[in-house]
């Protein structure tokens, strides 16, 4: 299963995906499961599994608490694709991860491995095109997606080469600025999301600071997935115990599945 | 010169591992940096600030005394006695100038002892520029008399909560802050570590210390040094003194890193010794990473090597042989320190110690008379607390005849 089977469901129903993150491990290994589950069963269109890593440098607090919690609870990057092969079927898993964790695991290695659990690919917040030769060539080997990220600030040089190398979807980085729930989207996001659409066909998914159903709906007129993490995030760790945090995603995920079928 | 490729690349270190948000100001900062370099109006500016203002050129000084105990020729390049107390104003004045060049009015810096973020405040005062310094919450409470400097100097100081709350984390705080201010803002990098062009841009602004060195050198003694001695943390004041060196094939250069309770305890910040290739703040480089990549928390008395990352060139340079790297336990540095201060009565940074005592280790297995360059690269002022601790020097002293 690849991004592109959620896309052309979402395509036919004239609406945008849902995306929904959440590290793998947190708040628990199972319970990472149970909230993927949950995710999917409330409208969740596409999984984005994040890797933990001890220095997330693109994360706001929400995250990163999250993954320093799974860290330290021992969890380790093959758990990866137990979590993987546990929810993978229904609708496309991606991981999002760091870069070093890959490369020490083994790039092609990696692939193989996230390939056989049913993963559909990669999404790689810092690794740009440029360095990813290794990666692309795997990806290629495993049939995996590739999904790099294009920000406000990139030049339309550097947007025409980021797009040429994804596969799946490409991620719009809508603000300038690390992951975060924020009461405003972006204004630039649709700004970037036109400059990206005139160099690709793929389709476009918009990140950073989505929180409500009202957000997923706004950002779903433009783009084609709207990206959910620190939110989800934040249902856990504002809660008080796990069974309160999976209640709390089972709503949020339903208001941003109704938001984007607005 | 010995530059990375036009990626960013030595060999198979360095590049751009970050996001794709800050690749257009990297590229500037690149462009930017090169025109300076080119521009006689920038490098006479930069000089005449250095002279004035950073006590600089440094000099070159043999220390007799200890050279007669060491049985070798060794010779102090004097970046203690530089503004600020280190090597360190010149990667800052540097930077502070080329983002005034930019049009840019804030920086933003990393520290973990102070020191850079001192020197930053420092720049930033001079220049009338914004500062924020990001710090280890845990060092904001060790290193209270530089907090104390760096707002003297008008800069804000962000206590940061993350992570193991030290250097590194302080490092990912400025990265992610530095993602969402990038249009004004410059990120005064401190050593020679992260996303290209910083290793190669802050050893630009750095190797006056060889290249007066060199010269220095030839004009007192006829001759090169045998050897080139200095620490490694990310590798900043070594890459400075190396790069003058670096097409002298006959003369020796070794960094050393930080050896901490021992290197077989694996309490240490050795990361080229005992490290593996990954990637870190932006760069392929020798990383202290778990089986699965994760970072592990170094170690060391002295904070300013208490790194678990290396910039690349020093990746490089260690992978092709040009240059050996070993490490330096805090026992040994802490009696150079001691022998230094006894012999030539110079305290020097414990930073600076780690190079004088690998120094002095090799001198025993070099010829009589052999010639030792060592960058002393900072002086001890401010790891006075260290050193009281560290020798038992607290409380009254002892009274003859007592």
């Amino acid at each position: 299963m690849h991004a592109a089977d959620a896309f052309a469901k979402t395509k036919a129903e004239g609406r945008a995906a849902l995306v929904g993150y959440l590290p793998a491990g947190y708040p628990t290994l199972a319970d990472s499961i149970k909230a993927v589950d949950i995710m999917i069963d409330h409208g969740a269109d596409i999984i984005e599994l994040g890797l933990p890593y001890s220095d997330p440098v693109m994360d706001g607090p929400a995250i990163q608490k999250a993954a320093d919690q799974a860290l330290a609870a021992g969890f380790r990057t093959r758990q990866v694709f137990e979590v993987t092969e546990a929810v993978a079927g229904r609708v496309p898993i991606l991981v999002m991860t760091y870069w070093n964790l890959v490369e020490r695991y083994g790039v092609d290695r990696f692939a193989r491995d996230f390939a056989a659990a049913g993963g559909a690919g990669l999404i790689t917040p810092d690794l740009i095109p440029d360095e990813a030769g290794e990666w692309i060539k795997a990806s290629d080997e495993h049939d995996l997606d590739r999904v790099f990220l294009v920000a406000p600030s990139s030049t339309e040089e550097r947007i025409i080469s980021t797009v040429a190398a994804c596969r799946g979807f490409v991620y719009a980085q809508s603000v300038m600025g690390v992951t975060g729930a924020r009461a405003a989207t972006s204004a630039v996001a649709p700004a970037l999301v036109e400059r990206t659409r005139k160099h690709t066909d793929l389709p476009i998914g918009v990140g950073l600071g989505v929180r409500s159903g009202d957000q997923a709906a706004e950002i779903g007129a433009y783009g084609d997935a709207v990206i959910v993490g620190s939110a989800i995030v934040n249902c856990y760790l504002e809660s008080d115990d796990i069974p309160s945090g999976h209640q709390k995603l089972a709503e949020l995920t339903a208001d941003l599945a109704a938001g984007v079928r607005r | 010169m010995p530059n990375p490729d036009a990626s960013g690349h030595w060999g198979e270190f360095g590049g751009r591992f970050v996001p794709e948000a800050l690749i257009a100001a990297l590229d500037e900062l690149e462009a930017a940096h090169t025109a300076a370099l080119a521009d006689p109006a920038f490098t006479a500016e930069l000089e005449k600030l250095g002279r004035e203002y950073g006590n600089l050129p440094s000099p070159l000084y043999f220390a007799e005394r200890l050279s007669e105990e060491a049985g070798v020729e060794v010779w102090l390049k004097r970046e203690d006695l530089n503004h600020t107390g280190a090597h360190k104003i010149r990667n800052v004045l540097g930077q502070a100038l080329l983002t005034k060049r930019m049009g840019k009015t804030r920086i933003i810096a990393e520290t973990g002892a102070g020191q850079h973020g001192v020197a930053s405040a420092t720049a930033a005062a001079y220049f009338g520029l914004e500062c924020t310094v990001y710090m280890g919450e845990e060092d904001t409470r060790r290193q209270a008399l530089n907090v104390a400097r760096m707002r003297l100097l008008g800069a804000e100081v962000v206590p940061v909560t993350t992570g193991s709350r030290t250097l590194k984390d302080a490092m990912n705080e400025a990265l992610r802050e530095w993602v969402a201010s990038v249009d004004h803002t410059h990120y005064l990098i401190g050593s020679v570590g992260g996303p290209a062009p910083f290793p190669q841009l802050v050893r630009d602004y750095c190797r006056g210390i060889g290249d007066e060195a060199r010269a220095q050198f030839l004009e007192r003694t006829g001759a090169l040094p045998d050897v080139v001695a200095a620490c490694v943390g990310g590798g900043s004041n070594a890459m400075g003194i190396f790069t003058a060196f670096l097409d002298d094939a006959d003369v020796k250069l070794f960094g050393f890193e930080a050896g901490g309770d021992g290197y077989d305890t694996g309490r240490h910040a050795a990361t080229i010794t005992a490290g593996q290739v990954g990637v870190l703040h932006g760069a392929r480089t020798f990383v202290l990473q778990d089986e699965d990549g994760q970072t592990i928390e170094s170690h060391s008395i002295s904070a300013g090597l208490d790194y678990p990352g290396v910039g690349p060139e020093h990746a490089h340079l260690a992978a092709t042989g040009r240059a050996a790297y070993e490490p330096v336990d805090d026992a040994e540095a802490m009696a150079a320190l001691e022998k230094l201060a006894r012999t030539e009565g110079i305290i020097c940074a414990i930073e600076s110690a780690h190079g004088l005592a690998g120094a002095l280790r090799l001198a025993k297995g070099l010829k009589p008379g052999a010639r030792v360059l060592v960058n002393l690269s900072g002086r001890g002022d401010k790891d006075m607390g260290n050193v009281v601790e560290y020798f038992g020097f607290a409380g009254a002293p002892e009274k003859r005849g007592a």
